[in-house]
């Protein structure tokens, strides 16, 4: 299963992004093969409209089977995003992306 | 001769300034004709102050391209060109976002298939309306729409085109210092910025004299419900070399009318007086551009 994160940086102990379409890392662990992969998104402060969908394609190619974030996507965002069979799962945004792990583990992430 | 009444901060008296001042404009026949627009289409409200008759309705609709998948040979040149991110490419598929769309026509030029036509769709309407002394023109978007631009626009060039150039055109415009009141200010001769004398009408001020700078436009201060807050404002406008046209009162009997829906520069002598400022400076400034 391949879990995506949005975050302020590149390791387990970085904070968790609570914004969806301006967050600046996506970070992506395949709890199969353990591997993980970091998604730079920076660029996205530059984009002046359609941050949200921007990012959401950009989660749409990498196709992982879930997203915890914080906020949740907004509606265009949400467009893009229903068009994958992701499962967003929402309210992790102050915490480590450690922590949201093991939250989602333990079931205690709300679906959105 | 056009004017955008504009502000940095809402609800500073944006609206009541324009109803007031078409009103006494109309009465001293200072131009061959007075028309008042109400450019804040997301949330227009000058109508509230106006007894009116409607004249005519227009329909305003903007383009938005549509995507033909049976033309489309997914390519991605709409997705790569598009500055608002309105368009994506999602696998094989075309995803529009109209609401983000800017009706700039780049896609549907753009694409090699054709496959991405232009087509109309309503945003809102225009309406123009008779009173006893001057024409007053309502433009509003739909529910759900969220680009006041186009159809500010559209509406601006309707004006530029039906009326005499003599005419006195009072823009209504939005609040803030974003593209909305960008639109209205820049296709204006002439910008009044009303504020509030406290902290955060200051604030806001020097926002939208940044934006009228930047823009290049001539603008001044009108200061209303003067008397409250403190003097940051008026030592701001000194220092800044800003006019300030007129400071209109705060008075309780000015919000009274304003909440039955009514006028107030005839019933309350203070506002009337410092009005007039408003006015003559006005036509001081068309006398000097007509000199030009």
């Amino acid at each position: 299963m391949r879990i995506a994160f949005t975050t302020k940086g590149k390791d387990w102990d970085s904070q968790m992004d609570p914004r969806f379409g301006r967050t600046d890392y996506i970070f992506l662990y395949d709890d199969e093969s353990e591997e993980t992969l970091i998604e730079d998104n920076t660029a996205i402060q530059n984009a002046a409209h359609g941050a949200g969908p921007q990012t959401a394609k950009k989660l749409f190619d990498l196709s992982p089977d879930i997203l915890i974030t914080g906020n949740g996507p907004g509606g265009n965002a949400a467009e893009v995003l229903k068009k994958s069979e992701l499962k967003i799962y929402i309210g992790a945004g102050n915490m480590t992306v450690k922590e949201a792990y093991s939250a989602f583990k333990e079931g205690r992430l709300d679906a959105n | 001769m056009k004017i955008a009444i504009a502000s940095g901060k809402g609800g500073t008296g944006k609206t009541t300034l324009s109803t007031n001042l078409a009103d006494l404009c109309a009465e001293r026949k200072d131009f061959p004709g007075i028309i008042l627009a109400d450019m804040d289409v997301e949330e227009p409200n000058s109508g509230l102050f106006i007894q009116r008759e409607v004249q005519k309705e227009i329909i305003r609709n903007k383009m938005i391209p549509q995507w033909d998948k049976d033309l489309c040979s997914n390519c991605g040149v709409c997705d790569s060109i598009c500055r608002f991110n309105s368009l994506l490419k999602l696998g094989k598929t075309i995803l529009v976002m109209p609401e983000l769309c800017h009706s700039c026509y780049a896609c549907s030029e753009l694409c090699p298939e054709n496959a991405l036509p232009m087509q109309m769709q309503k945003m809102g309407r225009q309406t123009i309306f008779n009173t006893d002394s001057f024409i007053f023109i309502e433009s509003r978007l739909d529910v759900g729409q969220e680009q006041a631009v186009p159809l500010i626009a559209q509406s601006i060039e309707y004006i530029d085109s039906k009326y005499p150039k003599d005419f006195l055109v009072l823009l209504d415009s939005p609040p803030g210092s974003s593209c909305p009141v960008i639109e209205a200010a820049k296709n204006s001769d002439f910008v009044i910025l009303v504020t509030e004398p406290t902290p955060f009408g200051l604030h806001d001020l020097k926002m939208a004299v940044n934006t009228m700078r930047e823009i290049k436009k001539d603008f001044a201060v009108v200061i209303n419900r003067f008397g409250i807050g403190n003097d940051a404002v008026i030592r701001y406008c000194s220092d800044e070399k800003i006019d300030i046209i007129a400071k209109l009162p705060d008075k309780r009997e000015i919000a009274e009318l304003y909440s039955k829906g009514k006028l107030v520069h005839r019933d309350v002598p203070e506002f009337g007086k410092e009005l007039k400022k408003v006015a003559k400076y006005l036509k001081r400034l068309s006398d000097r551009r007509n000199n030009q």
